[in-house]
């Protein structure tokens, strides 16, 4: 088979640039078999995050060719045989070191999302369930936490001053499939509005785009939560009748419990 | 002296995986101060790739199933070699610990009538697997994972711990780095829970990540702990074998479990001529009879693909070497016959993906190519039963580190299970010795010294030392060639030879670049640590001279009696390794019919048993 060549951005937070690489090529390869090749033969210190290499665990997120793809899914016959190809770090987190980028932003955002809190049991002591009630709710979990739609979202991929105040689509998906947890019983739709930002978000898709678990991020996350808030807001009968099924409206109730330590 | 930052806790928990975070979350709810350090990024520990589902006797799908009959697959599927004591407190708690999950959010595939659904799987009885589709072990992590950040437990992520401390033979601490920074970190602790996973990254075919290393089973040995059973390793029967590139990449059973069959390039359901005589009264032994059996369980046996991985494993090596194998060298694996494309798109949408994606093969259509690939270890830091402790006081052990649960051979889907009863366990009782312990640790600063300078010294030799991505692949290519699913004396022998010469150029590393984010430096590290591992399974090996579970030696082909009521343990005094036998505890007079009185006999199957069309 014929080499490779690919241009894989190097350097840390003070900057960097592209550098060249051509490694022999194998059946099948895909970005992040190529990027290994090159660590052991050309650059032993050159910085990648992964785990499973079969889309399960989102750590290799990149941007190849200015995409934000995981590395491990991108195979190399998808290119052309003389297209360039370039792999970059995610852009909207602060580079650590070559591919590897600081995504503490996002483990932040998680410890505000208000914990899970069930219902009681039936008197059975099981918690019943059906199939069709949980459906929307696991496709939600499937999320891996590669953070691409949060690297994609133009709220924060240019904006860094919007960070504090918008938790980014990764967290829009989290909050509502804790909304729509049929066993759950706290409220986060007024936190999602004023802590999280969800008014930021003028549905651009680009985040349901890139997940590369097909997650309908936009068209079943983000929008039920924004008529969920629009219900809230103007709709006092709507927000009494929910409040009597059960679901506190109480915001102070939502916050996280405080760490002890 | 080195320098690096200090921090105190009551208990370090070591690794985030399954049995990691649910030991912090037993320790931190314990009112001890708690800390879970994991070398990645939290959520993507390997059990974030586990796939069929949680093992429990729940009942749900049958009401025959209790934790009896659990143990007793446990303890046949694990060759009786099993710790019975685990085994039995495991089939016993595993269902809580799944209702626990369901408590903390996660959300099961159902029954009919609202409750977990279950799937079948090798080596259990009854369908038993608690499941999200084929991504279980991602709803596990995430429930565990999102439970613990809201109490409070302090997480260090990305933070490689490389040695216990001790002092005066109980646990000190541990000293490790930052792997973003690169500089050091000591903890002080009272207690440690080890819950850092497997070996797998010393073979060349294999379903684990980089992280893989045996970390905690190398500083449990250096700690003076005893590593127990260490031969005993698992080679899933079906990973992925094509493109070269994804060759190991695992295809979960519960393909098979959900109507896929094992063929050869013939199309011969090969699987029927590798019943063994300890599984035949409950296996199918007509392909009529285990078609029948997809459709109604309660009248027909079940299918032989279904037995227990090392059969499966073994079989398929087996019809490989005869010049049965597919084109790429595996077998086939067929679901696309027997299911609609809308159902397997359903039960298994993650293997959908995966070989479409990687494999430009829709299993929809295609039967898929798959061999044996290394998996697991069912040996490990040897611990108390209930209480996980290792032989170092203060040193806990959970998950795939500790040994004895899983005995010879693991079953699918117990590992899981696994994780959350001993995690727990591990939590608990390590708070608990935290909280008898009277004063803080002492740490020997001559300890941590030495480490420091060991772990630096690849920098000063640099570009004229070995690059450690070689000897990495030499090693990996060795314990492929030499320790892998069918062993035997002089390979084991010459294993240990090259093992020893491995080990002179890992020690002449040298490393390019900064302290930053630095791999070549992590696994000029991490090689030291898979020597010593790899050196313990081929000791190991080489000493336990019968075939058992995930244990086969062309030179003892039949499992041994005697060995059968032994545990090899292995242990490092004054820098020695040295390896001992001691007997395996016997199981009590009130447990011993459920097992059933027959003992694992006969050859195994090296060749096909049945004497019908063995031999073409
Ligand atoms: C592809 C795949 C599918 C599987 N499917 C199933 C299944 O369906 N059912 C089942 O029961 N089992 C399954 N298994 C097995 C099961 O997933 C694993 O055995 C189990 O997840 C191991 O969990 P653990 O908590 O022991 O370790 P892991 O989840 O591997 O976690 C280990 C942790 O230790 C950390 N660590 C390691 N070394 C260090 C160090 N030196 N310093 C700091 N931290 C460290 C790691 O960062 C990680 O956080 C599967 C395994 C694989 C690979
Ligand atoms: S749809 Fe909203 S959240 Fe998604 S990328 Fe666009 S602005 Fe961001
Ligand atoms: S929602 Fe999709 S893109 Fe966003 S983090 Fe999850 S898996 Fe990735
Ligand atoms: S390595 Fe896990 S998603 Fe790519």
């Amino acid at each position: 088979m014929p080499d490779v060549r690919m241009k894989v951005w190097r350097g840390d937070a003070t900057g960097g640039a592209f550098v060249d690489f051509t490694v022999p090529a194998d059946e099948g390869m895909v970005v992040l078999d190529v990027v290994h090749r090159i660590q052991a033969t050309h650059a032993p210190d050159l910085a990648v995050r992964w785990n499973c290499k079969a889309g399960k665990c989102g750590s290799c997120s990149a941007e190849i060719n200015g995409h934000p793809k995981l590395m491990c899914m991108t195979r190399m016959n998808t290119f052309a045989p003389d297209e360039e190809i370039t792999v970059s770090p995610l852009k909207t987190f602060p580079v650590v070191k070559d591919l590897v980028t600081d995504v503490s932003f996002n483990y932040e955002k998680a410890k505000t999302i208000p914990a899970f809190k069930p219902k009681p049991k039936e008197a059975d002591g099981t918690r019943r369930m059906y199939q069709e009630d949980i459906e929307r709710v696991q496709e939600f979990h499937k999320c891996i936490e590669c953070f691409l739609c949060q690297d994609v979202c133009h709220v924060i991929r240019d904006h860094e001053e919007n960070k504090p105040s918008f938790s980014g689509p990764r967290y829009f998906v989290r909050l509502a499939a804790l909304e729509m947890h049929p066993l759950d019983t706290n409220d986060r739709i007024d936190l999602a509005r004023l802590k999280h930002g969800l008014g930021y978000c003028n549905i651009t898709k680009c985040c349901t785009d890139v997940c590369p678990e097909d997650i309908h991020i936009t068209d079943n996350a983000i929008i039920p939560l924004k008529e969920r808030i629009v219900t809230r807001t103007y709709d006092p009968i709507a927000w009494a009748l929910r409040r009597m099924r059960g679901k506190s409206a109480d915001l102070g109730a939502g916050e996280p419990e405080p760490p002890s330590a | 002296m080195a320098e690096y930052e200090t921090h105190d806790f009551d208990v370090v928990v070591i690794g985030a995986g399954g049995a990691g975070l649910r030991a912090a979350i037993e320790a931190s709810a314990m009112g001890v101060k708690t800390a879970l350090v994991c070398k990645s990024l939290l959520g993507k520990a390997h059990t974030v790739m586990a796939e069929g589902g949680i093992a429990a006797a729940m009942g749900n799908v049958w009401k025959e199933d209790n934790w009896k009959v659990h143990f007793r697959d446990t303890m046949r599927g694990g060759k009786l070699l099993n710790n019975w004591r685990m085994a039995q407190l495991h089939a016993q708690e595993a269902p809580d610990r799944v209702l626990e999950l369901e408590e903390w959010g996660a959300l099961f595939d159902r029954t009919n009538d609202g409750l977990i659904l279950q799937r079948d799987f090798g080596g259990h009885r009854y369908a038993r697997l608690a499941h999200v589709g084929d991504r279980t072990g991602l709803e596990m992590i995430r429930t565990l994972q999102d439970h613990a950040v809201h109490r409070g437990i302090d997480v260090f992520m990305e933070c490689t711990l490389y040695r216990l401390l001790t002092d005066d033979g109980r646990i000190s601490g541990a000293f490790g780095y930052w792997r973003q920074s690169g500089k050091f970190v000591l903890f002080r602790a009272k207690a440690i829970v080890l819950a850092t996973g497997g070996v797998g990254k010393s073979w060349k075919i294999t379903s684990n990540s980089w992280e893989y290393t045996g970390d905690g089973h190398a500083m449990a040995l250096d700690a003076g702990a005893d590593l127990m059973d260490m031969e005993m390793t698992q080679f899933h029967p079906t990973g992925m074998v094509w493109p070269t590139s994804v060759r190991g990449i695992l295809v979960t059973e519960g393909v098979r479990g959900d109507g896929g069959t094992l063929k050869n390039s013939k199309g011969d359901r090969f699987m029927f001529r590798y019943v063994p005589d300890f599984f035949r009264a409950e296996t199918a032994d007509t392909e009529e009879e285990a078609d029948r059996w997809y459709e109604d369980k309660r009248n027909n046996r079940r299918t032989p693909d279904l037995l227990p991985r090392d059969e499966v494993a073994r079989a398929i090596n087996t019809e490989v070497k005869a010049g049965r194998g597919s084109p790429h060298g595996g077998v086939f694996l067929d679901i696309a016959s027997r299911r609609s494309s809308d159902y397997i798109k359903r039960r298994l949408p993650s293997m959908y993906h995966q070989f479409m994606e990687l494999a430009d093969v829709d299993i929809t259509k295609t039967a898929m190519e798959v061999g044996p690939t290394l998996h697991y270890i069912m040996g490990g830091v040897r611990v108390d039963a209930d209480s996980a402790q290792s032989t170092v006081p203060g040193l806990f052990a959970a998950g795939e580190v500790a040994a004895g649960m899983h005995g010879a051979n693991r079953l699918g889907g117990n590992s899981l299970s696994d994780l959350l009863v001993f995690g727990r366990r591990a939590g608990l009782y390590a708070a608990e010795y935290a909280k008898r312990v009277p004063q803080a640790p002492r740490v020997d600063d001559r300890q941590v010294d030495a480490a420091a300078t060991g772990m630096l010294a690849p920098f000063e030799r640099r570009e004229g030392g070995e690059n450690p991505y070689a000897v990495h692949a030499d090693l990996i290519a060795a314990m492929q060639e030499l320790v892998g699913i069918i062993r035997t004396k002089s390979e084991l022998e010459e294993a240990i030879t090259r093992i020893h010469a491995m080990r002179e150029r890992a020690r002449r590393a040298g490393v390019t670049g900064s302290r930053i984010y630095n791999p070549g430096w992590h696994l000029a590290l991490d090689l030291l640590t898979m020597l010593t591992v790899s050196e313990a399974v081929a000791m190991s090996a080489l000493a336990r001279q019968e075939s058992r579970g995930g244990h086969t030696r062309d030179d003892y082909p039949r499992p041994d009696p005697q060995w059968g009521k032994k545990n090899v343990i292995l242990r490092r005094r004054d820098g020695e390794l040295s390896l001992v036998t001691e007997p395996l505890p016997e199981v009590p007079a009130e447990l011993r019919p459920l097992i059933g009185e027959d003992k694992p006999t006969g050859k195994v199957a090296l060749e096909p048993v049945a004497a019908a069309g063995a031999k073409e």
